[in-house]
């Protein structure tokens, strides 16, 4: 199982070291030593930040590599970059170029509309995103070492953030009650493979590191997610489209790290300005949601 | 009675200590402000970005408390840990605790293409207090200590470098112990309680 694997076991614990942090989106390395000195710990470099690809539009690719070996040079904090789902090309260019963590997202314009990068032939760790736990386990038992909720990335609205880390935490509960001989007919249903529906069912969690990403814009976002299970959280838009990005960043890594409590939760919501405008994803049209890509 | 071990919580691998701590037989506990850390005999400061711990700690006014019980009471740090007690940290210098007698020099493999499982044999020293058999070290991003000062004793080795040290109350790894369920490494830690 792939579980057992010793590259794999380096892959999640890498995943390990960045729990109770934030990871923050930057497009250049101007922003990137803002994350740093914000206490980030690890920077996303990416082309534009969601909410720029949304209202833009067109193609979102891999980043220019010439930004990324800047964003690289620039901080001491590991460097994730993205690539569009499927294209293992891109994963290759930037296994070689050497980031620290690849993000295989459906920010970015998927590349194959079937397929996933076959992760587990890398040597370099990806992390996926996920809706439901059978997501999770389809993207585990491809190669990921980490898992991120979707959520709706670029629209400052935590609704769907809410909705996927809730349904991936019910879905593992449910099984950590059912029978053995349950499970295989549950695997069925989830799309997932029997040993990873296994795992869990004896642990009650996911056997990788799970965050959570898309939407979370205010200290409060990250407490919220925080408190319903995530172990670590992924800003994009939402610190460098408000009024302050760095103070917002320093609120969001504080409010990341005592989530449990009140009080220094109110200190760190304190004195902020205004947060990224957020979105009614209700009222999106279906073809411009982000968190349906990937299969 | 159990002795009461905490783990500063503010960012990094704090869960995966907490378990080991509590393999290796003690009472484990998170460790968030000046209060929680009153409360402990000894403490970890896990691996995760030392970077952030250290913004972190001055930001929430705890870098004088721990200043302190770094001071007073036994402390094992790991990696990112190992950063912040050493006296002199480069690639990049950022400022430490200065309790162990070690130049540290960050990210010293490379990235984390460069992470490696090394099985390596430990110092006679090691394997008479702790047991006889080789340690699976994890190395993620790890630092290389590049200098180790005469008051600190070498428990293990790899590639030359020293991965294990100790000085009189402190115990540093710049591997993780806590990701293995070999309990050797923490159970030595406890030792000094």
């Amino acid at each position: 199982m792939i579980l057992d694997n010793e590259q794999f076991r380096l892959k999640v614990g890498l995943a390990e070291m960045l729990k109770g942090g934030v990871i923050m989106d930057v497009v250049n390395a101007e922003q990137a030593v803002i994350a740093e000195r914000a206490g980030a710990c690890a920077v996303m470099a990416l082309e534009r930040v969601p909410s720029d690809i949304r209202k833009e539009g067109g193609v979102a690719r891999m980043s220019p590599v010439s930004i990324i070996r800047e964003i690289m040079a620039s901080v001491s904090i590991p460097v994730m970059a993205k690539a569009r789902i499927g294209h293992f090309s891109e994963a290759r260019i930037l296994e070689a170029l050497g980031v620290d963590y690849i993000d295989e997202s459906e920010v970015l314009t998927p590349a194959d509309e079937e397929h996933h990068i076959l992760k587990k032939d890398f040597s370099v760790p990806f992390v996926c995103g996920a809706r439901n736990l059978g997501e999770a386990l389809r993207r585990i038992a491809e190669g990921a070492a980490m898992i991120r909720t979707k959520g709706e990335a670029g629209s400052g609205n935590i609704v769907e953030a809410v909705r996927h880390i809730r349904t991936i935490v019910k879905e593992m509960r449910h099984l950590t009650i059912l029978g053995k001989e349950e499970l295989v007919h549950e695997a069925k249903i989830l799309g997932a493979p029997l040993d990873l529906v296994e795992w869990v069912a004896e642990h009650g969690k996911l056997p990788v590191p799970n965050f959570s990403a898309g939407g979370i814009a205010t200290p409060a976002d990250a407490a919220l997610v925080l408190n319903l299970g995530a172990e670590a959280v992924f800003v994009g838009s939402g610190i460098f489209k408000s009024s302050d990005p760095e103070a917002r960043a320093k609120a969001i890594v504080k409010a990341t790290t005592y989530y449990k409590d009140p009080q220094k939760l109110l200190e760190a919501s304190e004195e902020l300005g205004m947060a990224m405008p957020g979105l009614d994803i209700s009222k999106l049209p279906e073809g411009e949601l982000m968190q349906t890509r990937g299969w | 009675m159990k002795k009461r071990v905490g783990v500063l919580a503010l960012q990094g691998d704090f869960e995966a200590h907490e378990k080991a701590l509590v393999r290796a037989g003690a009472e484990a506990v998170q460790v968030r402000t000046a209060s929680e850390l009153e409360s402990v005999d000894g403490l970890v400061i896990p691996g995760g970005e030392s970077t952030t711990m250290l913004k972190l700690l001055n930001l929430m006014d705890l870098k004088e408390p721990l200043r302190r019980f770094i001071g007073e009471k036994p402390v094992f740090g790991t990696c990112a840990g190992a950063i912040l007690l050493a006296n002199e940290v480069c690639n990049p210098a950022q400022e430490s605790f200065g309790a162990v007698d070690l130049t540290v020099e960050r990210n010293a493999y490379g990235r984390q293409i460069d992470s490696r499982v090394a099985h390596i044999t430990p110092e006679a020293e090691f394997r008479e207090r702790a047991g006889g058999d080789d340690l699976e070290a994890v190395f993620i991003r790890a630092p290389i200590i590049r200098r180790a000062g005469p008051g600190v004793k070498v428990l293990a080795e790899y590639h030359g470098n020293p991965v294990l040290v100790e000085q009189g109350k402190y115990l540093i790894a710049t591997f993780h112990p806590e990701l293995t369920m070999d309990s050797r490494v923490h159970k030595l830690f406890l030792s000094k309680l």
